[in-house]
């Protein structure tokens, strides 16, 4: 009984927290390394705000994915990857966005303000930067003490985030194949959420294990 | 050592045809200089052009022969330029971003990833089949475009997503071509197709667009000087990812006007429906002048970015072209007709 209680071994959350840290970090360090080679010769800027950008998107989606592996896997450790993961989707957009003021545009808020921003896209990829601000700056657990009750119903912030995410990336892409994919992977990855679903899964689960624990002592 | 000029160098794709032509010529028992008459430069704002042509042309003594690119049969004539910008003093882009960044749907929508796909490409044997109202129909196959008088035209390309180049073809104009096949009065616009086959092209494969690719002209935008039927560019033969073997090039219209690897024109008298009308018609008009007052529904037009620069540029109303097309479009209203 004890065994089933533990679930997975302690090393397989020591696993998890590297692979994190180390799989955050890659993307930049690749990103570096090629601009420095001069390998994103043909459009570096647009390369740079493609790259940022998606890899904050995939990151923020596995911070989302979190809660969902425990509740299908069991494996709690992964909740106390949330945090992380969240503050490097938020690396990765503070990159997008200063790449997008900066190199692109020059810090020419002239130029953005007539040209720009009033793309929809703009706007809500905007929108969503804020959200995760918000966010990032409440992470501590200095703010979750203050927050209390609320801290949690803030960072609830980060669905809507993902959603508005997803729009952004469809407006301003030509082909909204690769847009729609994310969205379908954010819309499963919410809908794990809802509780009638999250139980039905977790019953399935205890289920299946405990079917598996009296055929092994069969 | 003797110092050959770039502009004295023949392109390697005319040099080849024209060794065919001079053998059949030679079997004829006719005598032919293979001499290089260079054309006059366009004025100091007229888009570059310079013309590449057999034999001696009126008023000019022919070249003597030099140093030519028979020297170098394997085609190492490479980059054969007249000129090293456009007219307004840009410099062209370089070979490698121009054959490495490519939109071409048919191979694949990522940028980077065509010149790969297309590199088996087979571009001979190849025809144009050019119909529809006309009183002469006419199917050319490469050799036939090769003989219409190759000139350079160093021409600006703005594609619709906000990039920009300078691109040195190596064409003719389609008016050329259009005359020959004797176009009826009743013939009002000129649609173009591309070739349709999924096997080579994986990209036409995928649902979601309305294969093959096809655009169309106004007639007067057809038999406008600017507009091209493009062979090569930097003084060689265009390579598969760049719309090989002929493709159009329309410099005021952003790029995707400016149709790739042709097989089918055809002069019509109803207007056109391209791909990107049929698959975005809110998004995608018939004309797509380039025009920074009118947006994209999802982006703006306003700046551009020209490949290998970090900074935005802004966008020239028909990309710089205005004097010589903006006539076209006095009695229309640009921002409904987008």
């Amino acid at each position: 009984m004890g065994k089933l209680k533990a679930g997975w071994p302690a090393w397989a959350a020591i696993v998890a927290q590297i692979l994190t840290h180390v799989g955050a970090l890659l993307p930049l360090a690749w990103l570096l390394w090629e601009t420095w080679q001069g390998q994103l010769i043909i459009d570096p800027v647009k390369e740079i705000t493609t790259r940022t950008g998606k890899t904050a998107l995939i990151l923020l989606i596995l911070s989302l994915a979190c809660s969902p592996v425990n509740t299908i896997f069991g494996f709690k450790q992964a909740l106390r990857l949330r945090r992380p993961l969240g503050l490097y989707a938020f690396l990765y957009v503070g990159l997008h966005f200063l790449t997008f003021l900066g190199l692109d545009y020059g810090f020419d808020l002239d130029l953005i303000r007539q040209d720009i921003l009033d793309q929809r896209y703009v706007l809500v990829g905007s929108a969503a930067g804020l959200l995760l601000l918000a966010l990032a700056i409440t992470s501590t657990q200095g703010w979750q003490k203050r927050l209390g009750k609320n801290w949690k119903r803030l960072h609830r912030l980060v669905y809507l985030a993902s959603m508005v995410d997803i729009l952004h990336f469809v407006w301003l892409t030509k082909d909204i194949r690769e847009p729609l994919r994310y969205g379908g992977v954010v819309a499963f990855l919410l809908m794990v959420r809802v509780p009638a679903i999250k139980r039905a899964i977790s019953k399935a689960r205890y289920g299946l294990k405990a079917r598996w624990k009296t055929r092994r002592e069969a | 050592m003797v110092k050959i000029n770039p502009s004295e160098i023949t392109p390697e794709h005319v040099y080849l045809s024209r060794r065919k032509f001079i053998a059949k010529a030679v079997g004829m028992g006719a005598v032919v200089t293979s001499s290089l008459v260079l054309g006059a430069c366009g004025g100091v704002l007229s888009p570059r052009r310079h013309e590449l042509v057999e034999g001696s042309k009126e008023g000019q003594e022919p070249t003597p022969k030099g140093p030519t690119a028979e020297a170098s049969p394997d085609g190492a004539v490479f980059p054969t330029v007249s000129a090293t910008t456009d007219e307004l003093g840009d410099p062209l882009t370089s070979f490698e971003a121009i054959s490495n960044y490519t939109n071409y749907y048919e191979f694949t929508t990522s940028k980077e990833g065509v010149a790969y796909l297309a590199q088996d490409f087979k571009t001979s044997p190849w025809t144009v089949e050019v119909g529809g109202l006309v009183h002469k129909p006419k199917t050319f196959d490469t050799d036939d475009l090769l003989k219409f008088p190759q000139e350079e035209r160093i021409y600006r390309l703005r594609c619709v997503e906000a990039w920009s180049m300078v691109i040195p073809w190596l064409g003719f104009p389609l008016a050329k071509l259009l005359e020959e096949v004797e176009p009826m009065s009743k013939a009002k616009y000129v649609r173009f197709e591309t070739l349709y086959d999924p096997d080579q092209m994986p990209g036409q494969k995928r649902a979601g667009y309305n294969w093959p690719y096809v655009e169309g002209l106004r007639m007067d935008e057809a038999m406008h000087d600017l507009t091209i039927l493009a062979t090569g560019l930097y003084g060689k033969a265009l390579l598969p990812q760049n719309g090989a073997p002929v493709r159009l090039v329309v410099p005021w219209k952003y790029g995707f006007k400016s149709i790739k690897s042709i097989v089918k024109i055809d002069l019509v008298e109803e207007m056109p429906v391209s791909l990107w009308m049929a698959s975005a018609p809110h998004e995608y008009g018939f004309y797509a002048n380039v025009n920074p007052e009118v947006p994209h529904p999802r982006w703006s037009q306003a700046t551009e970015r020209r490949i290998g620069e970090i900074k935005r540029r802004e966008t020239l109303l028909f990309n710089g072209y205005g004097e010589e097309v903006a006539p076209l479009y006095e009695d229309l209203d640009l921002t409904e007709w987008y």
